[in-house]
């Protein structure tokens, strides 16, 4: 029973994992972009979120918010940021060289983006882990003797409803379309009527939604933030990415759930020390034997999505 | 000399010494964002070495980079095979993997860390640094040299040339691995302490932007880069709390908060990342801004006809 109750854990734990996983996979099999924002961004929701319930709007322009306000504004924060990164990773951005490590300069960029958004986080809310204010963990179901805390289970559902949504825009709209084009060959895309400069945002704002959205869940959840929180989460979204397969939605789905389960049952089994090795472990070995992961395909960035 | 300069000399020679190991790596096309996790080899074979079996430093300080680059050695045949997306977070993984073995092994002190008895003072670091940026300048005059820089810019030209592209590249990983596990040495003994938090995340994307904002075409980028990025806080030391005090005044969240000096510093480092990338994405010093300056009275339009 001790056991179910863990992979039920890990379930829940795998679909902020999940949320997060789909972003890094949209930008990398969209525009072959490892983006390491965000993680940053997730964190970005969730501080800003907080500080908003706590603190109340900068400039003194109104006392603190209630908590579902405090979030949406988190969210509507981190796609902002979404969009600043866009514009210094991709709009300015003219590839002209054309030595082996080109493909990197998006990725860097993203780095320096990952110093700036953290650091301020840092210097505006201090560096501790804060208690979110929200409806907390207090409310469990008893679901035939499984534990589950009703925020989880909400937001379990949410995703799983975001993510269906989200493969809906990609298949069968015109913006999706668009995305596909993109993914699949830019120069030809741009040919045939795609405009970039349009398409590529909305990547961007996808990404900034689903990392803010997952971060507020996770204040809710879990009722703490912290400026590191986005450390964490990142890594293990990192790691589900690649053991699904690198540019698969349904390969990040899968691997999402997949490390929330190794963690709960490295946890039950072997402690909470070698959680990060037992994770990390699994991201190495994918990468050695099968690098294009579970469910991946051959080629990144080649039309795959 | 007062030990606030040693102190700034030793770092500045550690983070020579670690630049350079990463931007051998760099200098051949691989991006290696798994650096924290070669030092912390490094330094924990030097501080365990020193602490349990009484080595004399010479013989810790060459065992780190034996160390270090003999695993780095046995971890670049199969990691090499990756390439772009997947090598960066092949060596990240890496990184976080040695952390987690270190964490969960008593021998090595776990998350206590180690102490390391014997303490080397600033002229120690700063001889090292010397040598090993001499060597890495002659490293890159000599045909070895050339390869590189060749396998940089086209790996398939070269190798129809004739360069063994996977020797070359294997070789300088290992022989970066090997530099930065000295790296990691050289900070077991002026620490005099290790604990594996040290080696984390933060620190391999910082050196890997010292060696790629500096330039990774020719030697001086991470001379330069490292140079650049270890005493701008110290120049910055004065400007910082005014900028501090308006930021606070901005956000109205004085008082409770503690946030720390160091933020500012990252902020910076982010800020002149994401410019560099944006303005002179080939890194700060270029193969040609070098060449200008050692023959000044050459005229390159000259030459061009």
């Amino acid at each position: 029973m001790l056991l179910i109750q863990q992979i039920v854990n890990g379930l829940m734990l795998g679909s902020v994992y999940v949320t997060v996983a789909v972003a890094f996979t949209l930008t990398i099999s969209i525009l072959n972009f490892l983006n390491f924002t965000i993680p940053t961004l997730f964190m970005v929701a969730g501080m800003v979120g907080w500080g908003l319930a706590f603190f109340g709007l900068p400039f003194g322009l109104g006392g603190p918010l209630p908590w579902p306000l405090a979030l949406a504004a988190g969210i509507a924060v981190a796609v902002a940021c979404s969009l600043i990164v866009e514009r210094f990773t991709f709009r300015y951005m003219k590839m002209k060289h054309g030595d082996s490590t080109e493909h990197a300069i998006p990725l860097v960029s993203s780095l320096g983006f990952l110093l700036i958004l953290e650091n301020l986080v840092r210097i505006s809310y201090g560096s501790d882990a804060q208690r979110f204010p929200g409806p907390g963990a207090d409310l469990t179901a008893n679901i035939g003797g499984i534990f589950v805390r009703v925020p989880q289970l909400v937001s379990f559902v949410l995703v799983i409803g975001l993510i269906l949504g989200l493969v809906w825009v990609i298949n069968a709209t015109r913006t999706g379309r668009g995305l596909r084009a993109i993914a699949e060959n830019p120069d030809a895309a741009a040919l045939l009527g795609v405009e970039p400069n349009r398409v590529v945002p909305i990547v961007f704002m996808l990404t900034g939604m689903l990392c803010g959205l997952a971060g507020a869940l996770f204040a809710v959840n879990y009722g703490e933030v912290s400026p590191q929180m986005g450390e964490d989460i990142g890594s293990k979204a990192i790691a589900g990415m690649v053991v699904g397969g690198l540019g698969s939605l349904w390969g990040a789905v899968a691997g999402g759930v997949i490390v929330g389960l190794i963690e709960m049952l490295t946890i039950h089994f072997f402690g909470a020390d070698t959680v990060q090795a037992a994770v990390w472990g699994a991201l190495l070995i994918t990468l050695l034997i099968r690098p294009q992961g579970l469910f991946g395909h051959n080629a990144i960035g080649k039309g795959k999505l | 000399m007062s030990g606030y300069w040693s102190g700034i000399i030793t770092l500045l020679s550690i983070n020579v010494v670690f630049a350079y190991g990463i931007y051998l790596a760099v200098a051949t096309g691989q991006l290696n964002l798994g650096g924290a996790g070669f030092q912390a080899l490094g330094a924990y074979a030097a501080a365990w070495l020193c602490a349990e079996q009484g080595w004399p430093i010479w013989a810790t300080l060459g065992a780190s980079a034996v160390v270090a680059g003999g695993i780095g050695f046995a971890f670049a045949f199969p990691i090499l095979r990756l390439k772009g997306v997947y090598l960066v977070l092949g060596t990240f993984a890496f990184a976080e993997v040695v952390a987690g073995v270190i964490i969960n092994s008593d021998a090595l002190g776990g998350a206590m860390g180690l102490p390391v008895p014997e303490f080397i003072d600033w002229n120690v670091p700063a001889i090292a640094a010397v040598c090993v940026a001499l060597f890495c300048f002659y490293l890159m005059s000599t045909r070895l040299g050339l390869a590189v820089r060749a396998v940089h810019d086209d790996d398939v030209v070269c190798d129809l040339l004739g360069v063994d592209v996977r020797l070359v590249r294997v070789a300088l990983f290992a022989l970066g691995a090997a530099l930065a596990g000295f790296a990691g040495g050289l900070y077991a003994h002026a620490y005099t302490y290790v604990e594996v938090q040290t080696f984390n995340a933060s620190l391999s994307i910082y050196v890997l932007l010292y060696v790629l904002l500096g330039g990774a075409q020719t030697a001086w980028g991470p001379l330069a880069g490292a140079a650049f990025f270890t005493l701008l806080p110290e120049l910055l030391r004065n400007t910082l709390p005014a900028m501090k005090s308006g930021l606070y005044a901005l956000f109205g969240a004085e008082g409770s908060m503690s946030p720390p000096d160091e933020s500012w510093r990252f902020v910076a480092l982010g800020v002149v990342t994401v410019l560099m990338m944006v303005f002179r994405s080939e890194g700060l010093i270029t193969r040609t801004m070098v060449e200008r300056i050692s023959h000044p009275f050459r005229s390159t339009r000259k030459e061009a006809l």
